[in-house]
């Protein structure tokens, strides 16, 4: 018989408690090696769409916010076309980088409301942003996906419709604070765990 | 840039999540299954970095912090292989971001609380993007191993932090490097996260003679595998797909 002759993909090991040393350098104060971290903006003056701020904070099992966490925003620009696509906004980046107050923990990034995308079979998923999430005792970075409140596609969106525990939905749904800021609290543990993919 | 589902990810080989002789994963731990789901455009998709964004030095960590005329400390070592995807392509244009300790174990951090000195001239982090091969390279120095709070007596073998960007948002991967020979990598507790032998053996590199820089470095070789993306039938793919 043949041989498959897939690779395996290289194993994971957690970004540890220094991420910030390599990821995002210019706020674990090493600033005379990068100009700026990279993510740490996503938009500019010129960017089509909605201004609105994210944030948010990673709790642990004990309910301690997690103050040594990076996080990774995706998402489609305002017309929801991902950034590198044929028409989508070349102000836009799509991605942002963001780590947590080192005393707080909490985060926080400026962004346009994103635009809807399609699922697998062409049905449009409600406009949502795709989380990545690492620290020190994570030994695999969590995805996740934060949807818009009051979203009138949110009923039927492809993906949240799959989910068989209907009410855990709500940890993937952020709070509207203030109008245009949208906080999404992430537990890691516990009765509100927020649903992480395995996608 | 074609989209297409990625090969789903065979955890297996990964950590798990609860890991408890690595203590911190205790309370930072899913307790729940991960939902399984397609991966979407939002998966398929990513952000593209251009060889614009690296600077000079960036990819030499011995001058890249260092005082004009200065270097870094320690025994001087090339990284360099490739980023493959499973399907054995190379994956061009990935972002290789990488940070360690300095040679004697210390990192540059608010946080650290290793006795060992600071290299004034060391800072810890660098960066490359591959070639349209899929090759990368860097220079530094070799880390040197350190304690940490976890049991009384843990070691870290002495590793270098990965964190690489493929194509694809799904593809996101953080890993570390560890060194050929070196007696502490059997006894760590954060590669023991890793129960398949074969997988450990993915993340370390060999010693490279071929490729020293005489009087200057040795070298070690490292490829990393991000996941592959399925191929449909009767649909053309250009490299990277
Ligand atoms: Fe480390």
């Amino acid at each position: 018989m043949q041989r498959l002759t897939h690779l395996h993909e290289s194993p994971s090991q957690t970004a540890g408690p220094y991420v910030h040393i390599g990821c995002v350098p210019n706020f674990a104060g090493i600033t005379d090696v990068y100009e700026a971290d990279l993510g740490a903006a996503m938009v500019t003056d010129n960017t089509k769409g909605e201004r609105i701020t994210v944030t948010g904070t990673v709790f642990d099992g004990t309910g301690t916010p997690l103050r040594d966490a990076m996080m990774e925003l995706w998402q489609a620009d305002a017309q929801g076309l991902y950034p590198g696509r044929d028409g989508a906004d070349p102000t836009f980046t799509g991605w942002g980088r963001t780590a947590g107050d080192a005393e707080t923990g909490q985060w926080s990034m400026e962004t346009v409301r994103p635009g809807p995308v399609p699922f697998t079979d062409g049905r449009m998923m409600a406009p949502h942003i795709s989380i990545w999430l690492v620290a020190r005792g994570i030994n695999i970075g969590l995805q996740t996906r934060m949807y818009f409140p009051g979203d009138p596609m949110l009923g039927d969106d492809p993906w949240l419709t799959r989910i068989e525990h209907q009410n855990r939905v709500p940890t993937l749904i952020a709070q509207e604070t203030t109008p245009g800021t949208f906080k999404f609290d992430i537990h890691l543990q516990g009765p509100d765990e927020t649903i992480f993919f395995d996608v | 840039m074609s989209d297409g589902p990625l090969f789903h990810r065979n955890r297996d080989r990964h950590p798990k999540a609860l890991t408890p002789d690595y203590k911190t994963s205790v309370v930072r731990s899913p307790q729940k299954a991960l939902l399984s789901m397609p991966t979407t455009l939002s998966e398929e998709a990513g952000p593209v970095f251009g060889h614009d964004i690296i600077g000079a030095h960036d990819n030499d960590l011995i001058v890249n912090y260092a005082a004009a005329g200065e270097m870094a400390i320690g025994q001087r070592i090339i990284v360099h292989g490739r980023v493959l995807d499973e399907n054995g392509r190379g994956v061009p244009n990935a972002l290789i971001e990488v940070w360690q300790a300095n040679a004697g174990g210390r990192y540059r951090h608010a946080k650290e609380g290793y006795i060992a000195p600071l290299d004034p001239n060391f800072g810890g982090c660098g960066r490359t993007i591959t070639d349209d091969q899929g090759g990368y390279s860097f220079r530094t120095i070799k880390p040197g191993a350190y304690p940490w709070p976890n049991g009384v007596n843990d070691w870290r073998p002495a590793h270098i932090h990965f964190s690489v960007f493929g194509h694809s948002f799904g593809q996101r991967l953080i890993t570390q490097m560890y060194f050929e020979g070196d007696p502490l990598i059997p006894l760590c507790p954060i590669v023991r996260t890793i129960t398949d032998a074969e997988a450990v053996s993915q993340l370390v590199a060999p010693l490279d003679m071929n490729n020293t820089v005489p009087m200057d470095a040795r070298a070690y070789h490292f490829d990393i595998v991000l996941r592959g993306r399925r191929s449909t039938m009767f649909e053309n793919r250009i490299e990277g797909n």
